[in-house]
């Protein structure tokens, strides 16, 4: 209750509530879905009207969109080789879909979908899937010598084997809870410090100068959210290419 | 990111006179070539192998997030899998015992990939299959 004076409450910001009134009451259809939408609608906008002119010489939203479209490109063919041009689709909606979700949290009383690791796990389960799928396709059942390098003495297959599979099995939880963590552990410090602002203010006239201290600090983080944030995209999207070249070429 | 080709000033809709399913580099090559101009300076292996294969590495502190993220992930999943097989068998407590000194040894196996000298990568043969 904030009635009873001011309280640092950092961690409502991560609640989901219904969105689009009653309808969307009665479809559980909350804010997190609003913004995927939105991310979305936007990263398809991009490229609609970044593409639209196509104009010999692009202007600034044709660059943007030819820009990130080379960018994601170069680093599935660097990442993966050759084949990473039948990933590129894939790769590009991952990454757009969790930077849109990034950038989108940074506006004020936006919702951030990347902080939810039911979010993050679901995209990462779907990675790890598709990297199975398409070892499993490619080598066929040769890819359980994965989890046995060659090289390693037999006898310590029942050690090596083990600690293989739960390394891979590891992949997806790690890649969402870095995602996750680093969305919600940004969005707390900077509700925290917002917070001081806030009761070092009301404190008296001392206070009211204090409280510039942790603005400024805000403006730091706010500035370091938004690396962050692009940052985290990048690395999922990378990650997943890593991932990616390891089921095709295996080893 | 940072593009040096030319790849922006291409004829839309020109065909290019090459098989479609030729990468870009490729049929750059191919376009210069009927131009009559040099061919690009490029990596001796298709610059496949200049990149490296780690992500960017950020700052001490991100370094040190990503290897307690790594060490803790595998021990998670190692415990799941541990207790999970537990209830099943009926061994309780011996094989979450196991388990978690086997994720112990996954999350430093992780490590070691994350902060380990790159291999040099075998030059792969264009898997014929695929």
């Amino acid at each position: 209750m904030a009635a009873e004076g001011p309280t640092i409450d950092a961690l409502s910001q991560f609640m989901l509530t219904p969105a689009l009134g009653a309808l969307g009451h009665s479809v559980n259809f909350t804010q997190a879905n609003v913004f995927m939408l939105a991310a979305a609608a936007l990263t398809l906008g991009m490229l609609y009207f970044g593409a639209r002119p196509a104009a010999i010489v692009p202007g600034r939203l044709q660059a943007l969109a030819e820009l990130a479209y080379e960018g994601i490109y170069n680093m599935c063919t660097d990442q993966i080789g050759k084949e990473g041009r039948i990933f590129f689709p894939f790769v590009f909606t991952l990454f757009f879909f969790v930077l849109m979700g990034n950038m989108l949290g940074m506006l004020p009383y936006a919702f951030t979908y990347t902080s939810h690791i039911a979010v993050t796990f679901a995209l990462a389960a779907m990675v790890i899937v598709l990297v199975t799928v398409v070892a499993l396709r490619i080598h066929g059942l040769h890819f359980f010598s994965y989890f046995f390098p060659d090289g390693a003495p037999k006898l310590l297959a029942p050690l090596i084997v083990p600690v293989e599979i739960i390394s891979y099995l590891s992949r997806p939880v790690s890649l969402s809870i870095r995602l996750f963590a680093n969305m919600v552990a940004g969005h707390v410090m900077l509700k925290v410090f917002a917070s001081f602002v806030v009761m070092m203010a009301g404190a008296g006239v001392i206070g009211v100068f204090a409280s510039a201290a942790p603005l400024a600090l805000i403006v730091v983080l706010i500035g370091f959210e938004f690396l962050v944030a692009l940052l985290q995209a990048y690395v999922f999207a990378i990650l997943t290419c890593i991932y990616l070249h390891d089921a095709v070429h295996l080893h | 990111m940072s593009e040096e080709r030319d790849g922006h000033d291409r004829p839309r809709g020109a065909s290019s006179g090459s098989p479609p399913g030729a990468s870009f580099e490729d049929r750059l090559g191919a376009a210069r070539r009927r131009q009559g101009l040099a061919p690009l300076q490029q990596d001796a292996d298709g610059g496949n192998s200049s990149r490296g294969l780690s992500p960017p590495q950020g700052n001490a502190l991100g370094m040190g997030l990503r290897v307690g993220v790594e060490l803790v992930s595998a021990l998670a999943v190692a415990v799941a899998i541990g207790w999970y097989l537990d209830g099943w068998l009926g061994t309780k407590p011996f094989l979450l015992m196991l388990f978690v000194v086997l994720g112990g040894a996954a999350g430093v196996a992780n490590v070691w990939r994350l902060v380990a000298p790159p291999k040099p990568r075998r030059d792969q043969p264009p898997p014929g299959g695929g």
